[in-house]
């Protein structure tokens, strides 16, 4: 048989892999010729990052040196490129001269894709690509900026490359969380947790704006919010594009990639090809292990075998040391899904598996990848895991026999067991503190310092007590918040303060939550909890809280909503009634009702009407009157000074100071508030969360009042002579019920627990304390005081609209 | 299977829901993950809440009304007797594809 020739245009992982397959299967079938554009043969490109890293030398990763070449009769036409394919005459035409083809491979890879943002072409703009990019990279050292855009994988691991020389970089991405392609939230959160530690900045949810340059050299990135990051190189790792234009020009059949078969086969049955530049049934590559199959099912298809190329389930990890993460398979996306997770926080751990069925179909893993390959088996083969289930997310080691009951699992631990990882207590100092004489929680805590720090261990500790014990021990009662977590409410809040945590992802993860994201009981809650503890550094989530907060109106029985304009005090005008009667037209509101906090309700509004009604309120000068919120509703008054005979103070104009004050505020549970101007009480100030009745020697401030299912008289929280004074209490209470309330506890129920001494400690006799409640509150309010009607009528109008509406496309 | 593109998925806000209208009712479609999707009825089974108006968590809605939680892959109520209708429903180059087949009229031409 006369030898073929074979011509490969592009020396990369994929087509190197095609050589290596043919010339150890069939070392003399083929005349072979390789073109590269880049003055050089193969290396192995994903080793680029332990390279820039210092980790490893370019040498290290050369996959075909010379010498390699040359024992393969492999011509080299390296640095020369590719100008033309002439495919009736079977030639490939390079720059210095042709060679004649039988069968032809194109391995042109892909380009990084560079967003075409103003400045892009500025020296020091790069992507990260190839050993160019990286020698850059390189050149740099301590004490000079970076910026790299693209919170992926390639991005990743350039800045963490960076940064190990001393480079300050960072991250600037577009989405929520980094590597969302291959992580859930959760892991995200602890690879920011850990590239954080090694000193990278990461702005996530940044889009970049512009690149700004001196003297056409790139000086910083400016941000979409203005924020101006200097740099000194800034790195674009934001994904890749095939390289499909010789293809094209070739008249190949081409999509976003070049088309191939099953065989890598493409439109003309005499050309393969193969890597990054492909298309195969719609899919694009980018990893290495897709690249590899499709090489030695291109190898064998020109050797005449028959092969297929199937796609596979994927897993991904960072080449970053000192972040472990590992992701296979589909962890997103699907029907008929449940989620196993596993959360360790003392060692930053977190694990999820993707079950569909009786197979794993996903997994997600950080902070110890140990068991990965062993998870991504059972993806890949889809073993039925049914009988493994319960256990199955504790890895190999644990399969074959353990018991599932929790308390025999415990029992059965070794002596030298960890039990908390926080202070380094294993189980026989715990035990041996029991026979000693600890014989409940917290008597094992003082005296071991067991779950003294984090508390995730404290469900452990309570089994140990069990089962040392048996029925001298009596399980504590506490509630925790719910299903999801066994911390209390007190707990949450107190290590949302201590640890400090400042995002959902964090206390999922830090406290060990059992769900992927919490459920509608604790994630309302966790919501308010860090947004009253971080008013700057969180963000409120409208998604975690209850429809009526997060469409600001009240949901009523028919599935439309109530709207209740602000009327400071109770005080309106003429020409606010009119702007809500015309209202109450235009919009066909069914029931017009005062309200018993002096405000008027506009019921039986749709609910895509809502922002239109609201821009009509705001026209008018009125603002939302939060008739809905876990927050400040109503500030109830009477006339006062101003025509009662009785008055002694001007009520009216206090109750507006305070909701002007208050407005906005988000609290446990609501606040209503009254000021009656003389002891007769007409405000109704007596059974109110703060109820404040004027005297003549000033104003009696009573707090913890309820007129609801429970009907309680206030308590007198203190007389004061002035009516600033009679502000600065209140706003100190409803600061001090704001930091320490459970959520949807009213301050009745909240002072019933704390005392209503140590409140008065805090709010009355300690100015200092006083003063540092008032200034929370202040701060707090700089974000929260503002009408969210005005926000959504202007920004979120499409919202409230149906996404689409099939009725009318079924019409046409 | 007759999917119709019914909007970006980012459209959706994470751990939210949008209402899409059709012939035989409305369904919501609910976003649980940045690239996870479900549809269902927008019907609680109990009183006629809007469940897209609920929080979404985990894999699961909560009726706003009463709190009656369902489980999107299969449409069932937690601890309650109900159950809602689910959509095949997938994400494609960041659109949102709605199998309408159970959901056009049958006098539709």
């Amino acid at each position: 048989m006369t030898k073929q020739n074979l011509v490969v245009i592009g020396a990369g992982m994929a087509s190197g892999r095609v050589l290596e397959h043919l010339t150890d299967a069939a070392p003399d079938a083929f005349n072979i010729t390789l073109f590269n554009a880049e003055p050089r043969g193969n290396y192995n490109r994903i080793m680029l990052s332990p390279v820039l890293s210092g980790e490893k030398t370019y040498d290290e990763i050369v996959t075909h040196d010379d010498t390699w070449y040359a024992e393969r009769n492999v011509t080299c036409r390296l640095g020369e490129k590719v100008v033309e394919i002439d495919r009736a005459a079977k030639r490939v035409i390079g720059e210095n001269g042709f060679v004649p083809y039988d069968k032809l491979i194109f391995g042109t890879g892909s380009n990084p894709f560079m967003i075409p943002l103003p400045g892009h072409d500025l020296d020091g703009v790069i992507a990260y690509r190839d050993l160019e990019d990286t020698e850059r990279m390189m050149g740099l050292g301590d004490g000079q900026n970076v910026v790299v855009i693209g919170g992926g994988l390639l991005g990743l691991e350039a800045a963490a490359g960076m940064a190990a020389r001393g480079v300050n970089v960072t991250v600037v991405h577009i989405m929520g969380h980094l590597m969302e392609r291959q992580l859930d939230e959760a892991a995200g959160y602890l690879l920011k947790k850990s590239l954080e530690a090694k000193g990278i900045t990461i702005r996530l949810q940044a889009n970049s704006k512009e690149i700004l340059g001196e003297n056409g050299k790139v000086r910083a990135l400016r941000l979409e919010d203005g924020t101006e990051l200097p740099c000194d190189l800034l790195v674009m790792a934001v994904g890749i594009r095939p390289n499909t234009a010789l293809a094209q020009a070739t008249g190949l059949a081409v999509g976003k990639g070049i088309h191939v078969d099953d065989q890598m086969i493409t439109s003309d049955e005499d050309v393969l090809a193969v890597g990054e530049c492909v298309e195969h049934q719609g899919a694009l590559f980018g990893l290495v292990a897709p690249l590899y199959d499709q090489a030695k099912v291109a190898a064998q298809t020109l050797l005449g075998e028959h092969a297929a190329f199937v796609q596979k389930s994927l897993s991904t990890k960072l080449k970053v040391t000192g972040c472990d993460l590992f992701s296979a398979g589909d962890f997103a996306d699907g029907d008929a899904r449940e989620d196993i997770v596993f959360r360790d926080p003392s060692r930053g751990i977190y694990k999820r598996l993707v079950i569909e069925g009786d197979t794993l179909v996903g997994a997600v893993m950080y902070g110890d990848t140990a068991d990965g390959n062993w998870f991504f088996g059972l993806i890949k083969d889809g073993t039925d895991i049914s009988d493994m289930r319960e256990t199955l997310i504790f890895g190999p080691a644990f399969q074959g026999g353990a018991s599932a009951d929790p308390l025999s699992a415990v029992a059965a631990l070794p002596p030298d067991a960890e039990i908390c990882g926080c202070n380094g207590i294993c189980k026989s100092t715990i035990t041996d503190a029991i026979a000693a004489g600890a014989t409940d929680l917290g008597a094992v805590r003082a005296t071991t310092k067991a779950s003294a720090s984090c508390g995730t261990c404290t469900g452990l500790v309570e089994q140990l007590l069990q089962v040392t014990l048996g029925d001298a021990f009596e399980m504590p009662t506490a509630q925790p918040v719910c299903g999801c977590t066994d911390h209390t409410h007190e707990d949450v809040r107190r290590l949302i303060k201590t640890m400090p945590l400042k995002s959902q992802e964090a206390v999922w993860q830090e406290l060990g939550w059992k769900t992927r994201n919490g459920c509608h009981v604790c994630r309302p809650a966790v919501n308010f909890y860090l947004l009253a503890d971080w008013p700057l550094e969180y963000q409120d989530d409208p998604q975690s809280r209850f429809i009526n907060e997060r469409k600001h109106a009240n949901i009523q029985k028919d599935g439309t909503f109530s709207v209740v304009p602000r009327m400071w005090g109770g005080i309106t005008t003429p020409d606010e009634l009119r702007a809500i009667a015309d209202a109450a037209d235009k919009y066909k509101v069914p029931t017009v009702k005062v309200t018993g906090g002096q405000r008027i309700d506009l019921l039986g509004v749709k609910g895509e009407d809502l922002p239109a009604i609201w821009a009509d309120l705001n026209a008018a000068g009125m603002v939302s009157g939060h008739a809905y919120s876990k927050g400040l509703r109503t500030v109830k008054t009477c006339v006062g000074t101003d025509h009662c005979r009785f008055g002694t103070q001007d009520s009216t104009g206090l109750g507006i100071k305070l909701e002007q004050v208050l407005w906005g505020s988000w609290t446990p549970h609501k606040v209503k508030l009254a000021v009656s101007g003389c002891p007769r009480n007409c405000a109704e100030a007596t059974c109110k969360d703060v109820g404040i009745i004027c005297v003549d020697s000033g104003y009696q401030v009573g707090v913890a009042g309820a007129a609801g299912m429970d009907v309680k008289e206030t308590e007198r929280l203190c007389d004061v002579a002035t009516e600033q004074e009679a502000i600065d209490v209140t706003v100190a209470f409803i600061q001090l019920y704001r930091e320490n309330a459970k959520y949807l506890d009213r301050p009745y129920k909240w002072v019933a627990k704390v005392g209503l001494d140590w409140v008065q400690e805090r709010v009355v006799d300690d100015l200092d304390e006083r003063a540092r409640l008032i200034a929370a509150f202040e701060l707090s309010q700089s974000i929260y005081r503002k009408d969210p009607w005005a926000e959504h009528a202007a920004d979120k109008a499409e919202r409230y609209q149906p996404m689409a509406d099939l009725t009318l496309a079924a019409a046409e | 299977m007759t999917w119709v593109d019914i909007g970006a998925l980012d459209d959706i806000p994470l751990r939210g829901a949008r209402l899409v209208k059709t012939e035989l009712g409305c369904v919501a479609v609910f976003r649980t993950d940045s690239a996870e999707v479900f549809a269902a009825s927008n019907t609680c089974p109990h009183k006629g809440g809007p469940l897209v108006e609920g929080i979404v968590h985990g894999q699961s809605v909560t009726c706003p009304l009463h709190n009656w939680v369902f489980d999107l892959n299969t449409g069932a109520a937690t601890g309650e007797d109900g159950r809602i209708a689910t959509y095949p429903v997938r994400i494609e180059d960041g659109r949102v594809l709605l199998d309408v087949t159970q959901l056009q009229a049958r006098t539709a031409a």
